[in-house]
């Protein structure tokens, strides 16, 4: 069976026909990534125990010919930001190296209670911030395509086990990016939902009002059924939203003519890279061969996204990671003099270089005399940039760009720079600060071969017709 | 320059961080830069503009009441009917750095 190439429908199918089991399909992916993760490292956290009496459960059902569930039997990885009960779980980072959870994040439990092999927890940057995934703890993770170029970021592990046949699909998280541009750099799909459309219960705490969980695949049926399985209503998260889940996989189907696809020319400005300037330019011709009507469409606000991102995100965090005190869980510092010393050497040990940065600066934006010029003004600017898609939205019902300016990169070559880094995710964070769904599918590739992506955004709650517009794309440049 | 080195040294404090020298040096850089590039929000004028916390104030809640009643939709059904039951002791306890099987324990508290 040729593990880079199935899809949750194959495997489900050969399972339930017999033609495998659950348990020999994981021990072909556990063998897989025993020979191919040591190039690419996307794995922190093999769970062979749990995957293997899962598969068991789908097996035994597949051994009574009774129906298997949506996911039944397909071998998945989770970023290692969402917490699992009784498996380690580091959130990328030193200062939570050894914390064992002892409840289950609600978006794994879905996926498992729907039959999904969880194999493992896949590399990311520390506490998901980052966008080459060179903020690991652990070890980076390298792009499968060209092994000296960076899978993106945050979720690099996810991107790149996907798009190296070591996990059929995989769970990711998204707070300014960090689905879609990995995604877009290992040529694979990577759908962030609307905020609120899946509960973040379990998913270690970044940016709590731009956190989402989402997933990455090989086809947009794939990101469509893993959607349906993960969305909706869940009373341990109050922000997840009481709001129907549609069918998406039966959505698909629907036919893409008359759609109006807005396109801004602020995505396409200084800094975009001809290459995928070319290659997008191309998907919105294909799109209009289909019969949508391209619209243009202006977002005014989209230069100022980034420093707003850089304050409300950091902001965020520098609170949600004031729970990291060594007393509780977590890392402490070896022979502190008194608490307060303790805290602070825990901290200073079991955080990375970025963490504290963000930390720092986040920390400054909420200090007394700042609160007003930065926290508060970026707050402000939110609504500007979620009115600019308010605006647009009344004109069209998706709206096509690039997913990041360049491929990927080389690693190591932004590290030394925040802000260049920073900048990387300048097409993708506006989606999260206004809070739509936003998806990233292949659509093309460099000179070196290295893939580009299509950013597909849409209305909140609307990620039936991103999906849509997806699907029509990519089953037209198969053909 | 926004920050200065007892800027970074007070946010520091702030933040229950130490940071080394050589951290101290690199994140006045770092912080200068990304300010620097953060100064380009002034040139909007929000005078008028309300401030937006999140998104999803926008689903929901109901408009027309006041109150905890606005935001009914959020609160849990086990919260309704009750204490939800907490981890067990043991469970709690079990990633604790230092524990003597009924608290967590730290070093002390007051210095002298």
């Amino acid at each position: 069976m040729d593990l880079d190439s199935l899809t949750i429908d194959s495997a489900r199918t050969a399972i339930a026909e017999r033609k495998t089991t659950a348990t020999a399909l994981a021990e072909a992916f556990y063998d897989k990534i025993q020979k191919d993760d040591p190039q690419i490292g996307a794995y922190l956290i093999l769970s062979k125990d749990r995957a293997m009496e899962t598969a068991g459960r789908i097996d035994r059902l597949a051994a009574q010919s009774k129906d298997l569930p949506p996911l039944g039997g397909v071998p998945v990885g989770i970023k290692d930001v969402m917490v699992t009960r009784g498996m380690r779980s580091t959130g990328g980072s030193k200062i939570l190296g050894n914390y064992i959870p002892p409840y289950d994040c609600t978006a794994v439990a879905r996926m498992e209670a729907a039959g999904a092999i969880v194999l493992g927890k896949l590399n990311c940057d520390e506490f998901a911030m980052g966008s080459s995934n060179e903020n690991s703890a652990f070890h980076p993770v390298r792009n499968p395509r060209d092994t000296s170029r960076v899978p993106g970021g945050s979720s690099g592990g996810s991107a790149a086990a996907v798009a190296a046949g070591m996990a059929v699909v995989a769970l990711g998280s998204d707070t300014g990016g960090s689905i879609r541009q990995p995604a877009s750099f290992c040529g694979v799909v990577g759908l962030m939902p609307t905020y609120g459309r899946v509960s973040r219960y379990g998913l270690i705490a970044f940016a709590s009002s731009l956190d989402h969980i989402g997933p990455l695949a090989r086809t947009v049926k794939d990101a469509a059924t893993v959607l349906r399985t993960i969305a909706g209503r869940d009373p341990m998260d109050s922000t997840s939203a009481d709001v129907p889940v549609p069918d998406y996989v039966a959505e698909l189907e629907k036919p893409i003519r008359g759609l109006k696809i807005g396109v801004a020319k602020e995505y396409f400005g200084e800094g975009l890279d001809n290459e995928v300037r070319n290659a997008v330019e191309a998907a919105i011709e294909k799109l209009r061969s289909l019969g949508c009507e391209i619209v243009p469409v202006s977002l005014p606000h989209t230069e100022y996204a980034i420093p707003t991102y850089y304050i409300v995100a950091t902001a965020e965090a520098s609170s949600n990671l004031a729970r990291f005190d060594g007393v509780r869980y977590g890392y402490r510092a070896r022979n502190a003099r008194a608490l307060s010393d303790m805290y602070r050497r825990s901290r200073d040990e079991g955080f990375g270089a970025e963490v504290k940065r963000r930390i720092m600066l986040g920390t400054y934006a909420l200090s007394a005399g700042y609160y007003d010029a930065y926290y508060l003004k970026a707050q402000k600017v939110r609504t500007l940039l979620t009115r600019d898609f308010d605006q647009a939205f009344k004109k069209v019902d998706a709206i096509v760009t690039p997913t990041s300016p360049t491929a990927a990169f080389k690693l190591g070559e932004k590290v030394d720079d925040p802000l260049a880094m920073y900048l990387a995710d300048i097409y993708t964070v506006t989606a999260d600060l206004a809070g739509i769904p936003g998806i990233s599918i292949p659509c093309g590739e460099t000179h070196e071969k290295l893939p580009i992506g299509l950013q597909i955004l849409g209305r909140h709650f609307d990620e039936a017709t991103i999906l849509r517009v997806a699907h029509a794309y990519e089953q037209a440049r198969a053909s | 320059m926004k920050v200065n080195e007892q800027n970074v040294a007070y946010v520091a404090d702030l933040a229950n961080l130490e940071l080394t020298d050589e951290e101290r040096g690199r994140m006045l850089r770092d912080l200068n830069s990304i300010l620097d590039y953060i100064d380009r929000l002034n040139q909007l004028d929000t005078s008028n503009v309300a401030p937006m916390a999140q998104t999803l104030q926008r689903y929901g809640v109901d408009e027309s009441k006041q109150g905890t009643e606005r935001f009914a939709y959020a609160s849990r059904d086990d919260i309704r009917e009750g204490l939800r039951k907490s981890l067990p002791h043991d469970e709690a306890l079990a990633n604790a750095p230092e524990s003597d099987g009924i608290f967590f324990k730290v070093p002390k508290v007051i210095e002298r």
